[in-house]
C-alpha cells in the first residue's frame, strides 16, 4: 500500500458559505440546493466560527470493519474508502463505526452516503474561497518518485534523523541516470555517496572535487559534454561550507558565467560533520564548536549570510529556497531548475535541519522543517530574471518565533536580547524580500 | 501436525479484526484461522438478507482465498474445535485433526440458545445463525404459508419481517408486553409495532408457548397457534463445551480481561464468545454486538503481537441499528427503553403522526443513552460521546435541540 492523497479542512479559516455544501450536492445529485446530498457537512460553531463532518478515508476503517455485507472496502490504489451500493444492505452498522459523522444515513437519501473524493477531483475544493478545504496530492509524488530508481546505494552511513541522505535520493530520482554528480566534502560524501571501501556509493557518475572548484569543475564538465553534443545534466550537492564559504568564489564565478549547471546547496549552517563547526552561514546566537556557549560567548556573534539571496543577485536563471517538508513545493522548483539549468545557471537552497549538530532528536527533523518555515526563520521564495522574487508559501500569519528556536538545543542558552536581535533580522530580511517582488 | 504462530478459532468479526491486527504488525508468522463453518467467512447479521433475497449467498464473503493468499493466513474451512490443551499448546479439532500453537484466539461467537418447552424436541424448527441457517429456512418458507417466530428481538423481528414480505402469514410471540425489549421503550416500539401490523404480522405480547406439538403450538392463555415453520430466535449464548477440562474460566461466556486475556497466558478470546467489562454498568457481560466483536477482535490481535499501539478495551456499550420495513430506527447506550432513573434528564419528542422518536438521556450534563426512530442520528458520534463522557454542559440546549449536528461540531473539534 502506498501513501495517499487526502481532503483537508481548516476549521481556524473557514466561512461557512456553504459552497462545498451545494458543490458536493450538485456532484452527487446534480441539484446544488439538496444540502442532504452533500457529503461534507459544514457546522455552524458559535462567533462564527464553523467546523466539519467529513470523511477521513481511515487507514483502518472502523466503517468498513462493521460492515457485514462487504459493502466497504478501502481501496489500495486510492486509499478512498469504497461503497458497493450493490452490496449494502442498508442495515447502518457503518454508522456505528463512524466517529466523524461521516458515513451518514439521510432518509431522503434512502442509503448511506459518504465521500468518494469525486474520484481524486473533489468539487468542493475548487469552490472553496477561503482555502479552508484542501486537497494533498503530496502522496501520489512520493508513489511517482518511489517507483523510479533510487540511484544512491541502499545504506549510506548519514545520521539518524537526517534529511539531507531523504533529499538526495529524492533528487537523484527525479534527476534520472543521465547526469554527473559534484559532491564536495561535506556530509553528503561524508555518507559514502561518493564511495567508500572502494565501492561507488551512487549509481550514477560521481566525484569529488574540492571545496573550493566544485563549480568551476563541474563547469569544465559541462561544456565537455555540450562540446561532445551531449546532454548531460550537471549537478552540485554541496553543503552551506562547501557554497557560501570556501567554494563561494568558483560558485559566484560559475552563476556570473551563466554556466548550465544545476547546483544542490543542503544547509545545515555549519561544517558539521567534521565537528559541528560554524560556516558564515550559522545563524546568529547558534552553539557550535567554534562558537561556543560560555563566559565570554554565548554562540555565534554574527549573523548568517544569506546565500539565496546574494544567488539571486547574481541575476541567475532560476533561484529557490526549498523545504522537505513542502514537496509538492520542493518537486515544482526541483523541475524548474533543471529546465531553466538547460540555458543557465541554476541555484536550489534545500534547509536541512541537523539533528546531531543542533541538538534536537532524530525523530523531529520534519517537525524543526516545517517550524523553520512556519515561524519565517526561513521563507519559501523563488526568482527568475523575469518573473522577479514568488513567495512560494505565505508569509503574513507566521508561528511564534519561539516555538522554532525552543525546538532546538544549539539555542538553548539565548537570551531574550539575543532573540530579540534574531527576530528584528528576519523582519527586516523579509522585508527586503518582499522588495524584489514585482 | 500443523503448527503456527497464532491461531485463531472463528472466522467472523472477531477474527478478522484479530487476523487484521495481527498483519499489521507482523507479515509472516505462521497464522491459522479456522473456521467450523464451509463458506467463506461472512457476517450473521447479513443473514435476514439473505433470507430476503437482497443478498446473494455467494456475494456475502468479508474475505477472499486470494486475501488469505496475499496475507499468508491460512483459512481452514470445516474445522470444529474439540478441545484445548492449553499447556501443551495444542488445539484439537474434529476428524482427528490437531494444531500445535504459539498463542491462541477463541472467537467462536455465540449459538441460538434453545427455550426449554416440552415437544420441542418432536418438531422441525430454525433457528438463525449461520449461512446453512440462512440456506435452509429460505427453502423451508417456499413451502410454507404459517410462520410462527418465538422472541421479538433484532434476529424475530428481522426474520418476521423478511417472511411477512415473502408473502407468509406471521406471528410473533414474545413474553414481554413490547417488540424489541431492552433496545426501545414501548413508545418507541409501538411505531415499530404499527410497521409490523401494517403487514399483517400478528403480535402476541405478554405470551409465551407452553408446549409444542408438530404444527402447533400452544400459548401459556392456551391458544392453539397452527404453523407450518417454526423459528426460535429466543436469544443467544455462547457454545463453550470445547473448553471441558481446558482450564480456561468461564461464566456465561468466556471470562477476559479490558485486554481479551484468558487467565492462561497464551490464550485469547473475543466477540461473542467473550465476557467482558460493560462500560455503563457494574459486573460484566457479552457484549454480543458486532461492533463491539470487532474492537475485542482487534484488541485480541494487538495483545497477540504485542502491538504497542493496543489500548484496553473500555467496556461494552450497547449500540444498535435496525432497519425496518425502509424505516430505521438506532439505540444507543442504557435508560432508553425504561422508565427515567434518577439523577437522569431525558429529552422525549413523539409525533406519532411523522412516525418520529427521539429519546435522548443525560447525567450530569453527560450523554447516556439515545434512542431514535425515523430520526437521523450518528451512532458513531454518540458511542464516543459516551465513551469519552463528554462535557455537554457549554452546549447542552444545543445538543437536545439537534444531537445530529451539534455530535459532529463537538467531534470535529474533539478529534483535533
Ligand atoms: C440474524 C442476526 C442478525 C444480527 N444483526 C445484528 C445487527 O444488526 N447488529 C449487530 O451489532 N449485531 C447483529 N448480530 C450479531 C452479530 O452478528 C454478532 O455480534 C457478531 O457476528 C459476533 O461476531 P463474532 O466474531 O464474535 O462471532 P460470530 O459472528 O458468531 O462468528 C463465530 C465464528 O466462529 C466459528 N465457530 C463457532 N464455534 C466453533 C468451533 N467450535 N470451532 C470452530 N469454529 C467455530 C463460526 O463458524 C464463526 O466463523 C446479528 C446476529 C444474527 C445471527
Ligand atoms: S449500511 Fe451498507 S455500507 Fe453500511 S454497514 Fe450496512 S451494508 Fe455496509
Amino acid at each position: 500500500m502506498g501513501a495517499f492523497n487526502s481532503l483537508t479542512y481548516n476549521a481556524t479559516i473557514c466561512l461557512g458559505c456553504g459552497e462545498c455544501m451545494m458543490a458536493c450536492a450538485k456532484a452527487k445529485s446534480g441539484d446544488a440546493d439538496r444540502f442532504d446530498q452533500s457529503r461534507i457537512k459544514i457546522v455552524p460553531a458559535g462567533d462564527n466560527k464553523f467546523e466539519a463532518a467529513l470523511c477521513r478515508q481511515c487507514g483502518d476503517a472502523k466503517c468498513v470493519m462493521n460492515c457485514p455485507a462487504g459493502a466497504l472496502t478501502k481501496n489500495a490504489a486510492s486509499g478512498v474508502v469504497d461503497w458497493n451500493a450493490d452490496l449494502c444492505v442498508s442495515c447502518l452498522l457503518c454508522t456505528v463505526g463512524c466517529a466523524y459523522g461521516s458515513i451518514t444515513f439521510e432518509s431522503s437519501v434512502g442509503h448511506v452516503a459518504k465521500c468518494d473524493t469525486c474520484g481524486g477531483d473533489p468539487a468542493c475544493v475548487k469552490v472553496c474561497k477561503s482555502g479552508a478545504l484542501g486537497y494533498v496530492t503530496t502522496a501520489s509524488i512520493y508513489n511517482d518518485y518511489g517507483k523510479q530508481e533510487d540511484l544512491f546505494a541502499p545504506g549510506l552511513a548519514a545520521c539518524q534523523g537526517c534529511n539531507s541522505e531523504l533529499m538526495i535520493r529524492h533528487v537523484l530520482r527525479r534527476v534520472g541516470r543521465n547526469v554527473v554528480v559534484a559532491a564536495p566534502p561535506g556530509c553528503i560524501p561524508g555518507m559514502g555517496t561518493v564511495g567508500y571501501n572502494g565501492k561507488a556509493g551512487a549509481k550514477v557518475p560521481i566525484f569529488h572535487p574540492l571545496l573550493t572548484n566544485t563549480a568551476s569543475m563541474l563547469a569544465g564538465l559541462k561544456r565537455t559534454y555540450e562540446r561532445q553534443g551531449r546532454d548531460v545534466t550537471a549537478l552540485a550537492l554541496a553543503g552551506d561550507g562547501g557554497a557560501s564559504d570556501v567554494g563561494f568564489q568558483s560558485l559566484s564565478g560559475a552563476a556570473e558565467r551563466g554556466e548550465h549547471i544545476l547546483f544542490l546547496c543542503f544547509d545545515n549552517e555549519g561544517y558539521m560533520n567534521t565537528g559541528m563547526q560554524a560556516s558564515s552561514a550559522t545563524s546568529f546566537g547558534s552553539w557550535t564548536s567554534t562558537t561556543p556557549v560560555g563566559d565570554k560567548l554565548q554562540g555565534k556573534r554574527t549573523d548568517a549570510k544569506n546565500l539565496p539571496m546574494v544567488m539571486m543577485m547574481h541575476n541567475a536563471a532560476y533561484v529557490a529556497t526549498a523545504s522537505s517538508v513542502f514537496m509538492e513545493d520542493f518537486y515544482r522548483k526541483l523541475d524548474k531548475a533543471l529546465a531553466a539549468s538547460k540555458q543557465g545557471f541554476a541555484y536550489l537552497h534545500l534547509y536541512a535541519p541537523c539533528p546531531s549538530g543542533w541538538r534536537f532528536p532524530a525523530s523531529l527533523t520534519i517537525d524543526v522543517c516545517r517550524l523553520m518555515v512556519e515561524s519565517n526563520f526561513v521563507t519559501l521564495w523563488e526568482y527568475t530574471p523575469e518573473t522577479g522574487l514568488v513567495f512560494t508559501r505565505p508569509t503574513d500569519k507566521p508561528k511564534p518565533l519561539e516555538s522554532y528556536l525552543k525546538a532546538i538545543g544549539k539555542y538553548r542558552h539565548l537570551a531574550q536580547e539575543q532573540v530579540d536581535r534574531i527576530k528584528k533580522l528576519l523582519e527586516d530580511r523579509l522585508a527586503m524580500l518582499k522588495r524584489f517582488v514585482r | 501436525m500443523q503448527s503456527c504462530t497464532y491461531l485463531i478459532v472463528g472466522a467472523s468479526h472477531a477474527g478478522l479484526a484479530a487476523a487484521d491486527a495481527i498483519r499489521m504488525i507482523d507479515p509472516a508468522s505462521p497464522l491459522i484461522l479456522a473456521s467450523r463453518d464451509s463458506h467463506l467467512p461472512y457476517s450473521p447479521t447479513i443473514l435476514p438478507y439473505v433470507v430476503s433475497g437482497r443478498s446473494k449467498a455467494e456475494r456475502t464473503a468479508l474475505r477472499s482465498e486470494a486475501f488469505f493468499k496475499e496475507k499468508s493466513i491460512t483459512f481452514l474451512r470445516q474445522a470444529q474445535l474439540q478441545s484445548i490443551n492449553a499447556e501443551k499448546g495444542l488445539a484439537h479439532f474434529d476428524q482427528g485433526t490437531s494444531i500445535r500453537f504459539d498463542k491462541l484466539l477463541l472467537a467462536t461467537g455465540a449459538a441460538p440458545s434453545l427455550p426449554a418447552i416440552p415437544g420441542l424436541g418432536d418438531v422441525a424448527f430454525h433457528v438463525l445463525r449461520t449461512m446453512d441457517d440462512a440456506l435452509g429456512l429460505k427453502t423451508a418458507m417456499k413451502g410454507a404459508r404459517r410462520a410462527l417466530v418465538l422472541g421479538a428481538g433484532l434476529i424475530g423481528t428481522h426474520a418476521a419481517e423478511n417472511m411477512a414480505e415473502a408473502g407468509m402469514t406471521v406471528s410473533i410471540v414474545e413474553p414481554q408486553m413490547q417488540l424489541l425489549p431492552g433496545y426501545f421503550d414501548s413508545q418507541a416500539s409501538s411505531l415499530i409495532e404499527k410497521a409490523f401490523e401494517g403487514h399483517g404480522i400478528d403480535l402476541k405480547f405478554g405470551r409465551s408457548v407452553a408446549s409444542l406439538k408438530p404444527g402447533v403450538a400452544v400459548l401459556d392463555d392456551g391458544q392453539d397457534v397452527p404453523f407450518d415453520l417454526l423459528l426460535i430466535a429466543t436469544g443467544v449464548r455462547p457454545a463453550l463445551s470445547y473448553l471441558d477440562g481446558s482450564g480456561i474460566r468461564i461464566d456465561r461466556g468466556i471470562l477476559v480481561d479490558e485486554r481479551q486475556r484468558t487467565n492462561l497466558p497464551a490464550v485469547w478470546a473475543a466477540g461473542d464468545c467473550a465476557q467482558v467489562r460493560l462500560f455503563q454498568s457494574e459486573g460484566t457481560g457479552v457484549a454480543g454486538i458486532l461492533p463491539m466483536a470487532v474492537e475485542q477482535g482487534r484488541i485480541a490481535g494487538q495483545g497477540m503481537v504485542d502491538d504497542e499501539g493496543q489500548k484496553p478495551f473500555p467496556g461494552a456499550v450497547s449500540l444498535n441499528t435496525y432497519s425496518f420495513f425502509g424505516q430505521q430506527a438506532i439505540s444507543v447506550g442504557a435508560g432508553i427503553s425504561g422508565a427515567d432513573s434518577p439523577g437522569t434528564e431525558t429529552v422525549l419528542r413523539f409525533d406519532e403522526g411523522a412516525k418520529t422518536y427521539l429519546r435522548l438521556v443525560l447525567k450530569e450534563d453527560r450523554l447516556v443513552g439515545a434512542a431514535s426512530v425515523n430520526h437521523p442520528l450518528d451512532p458513531g458520534i454518540l458511542w464516543q460521546l459516551i465513551l469519552r463522557q463528554t462535557d455537554l454542559s457549554d452546549v447542552k440546549e444545543r445538543f437536545l435541540a439537534d444531537p445530529k449536528t451539534t455530535g459532529r461540531l463537538l467531534m470535529s473539534r474533539l478529534w483535533r
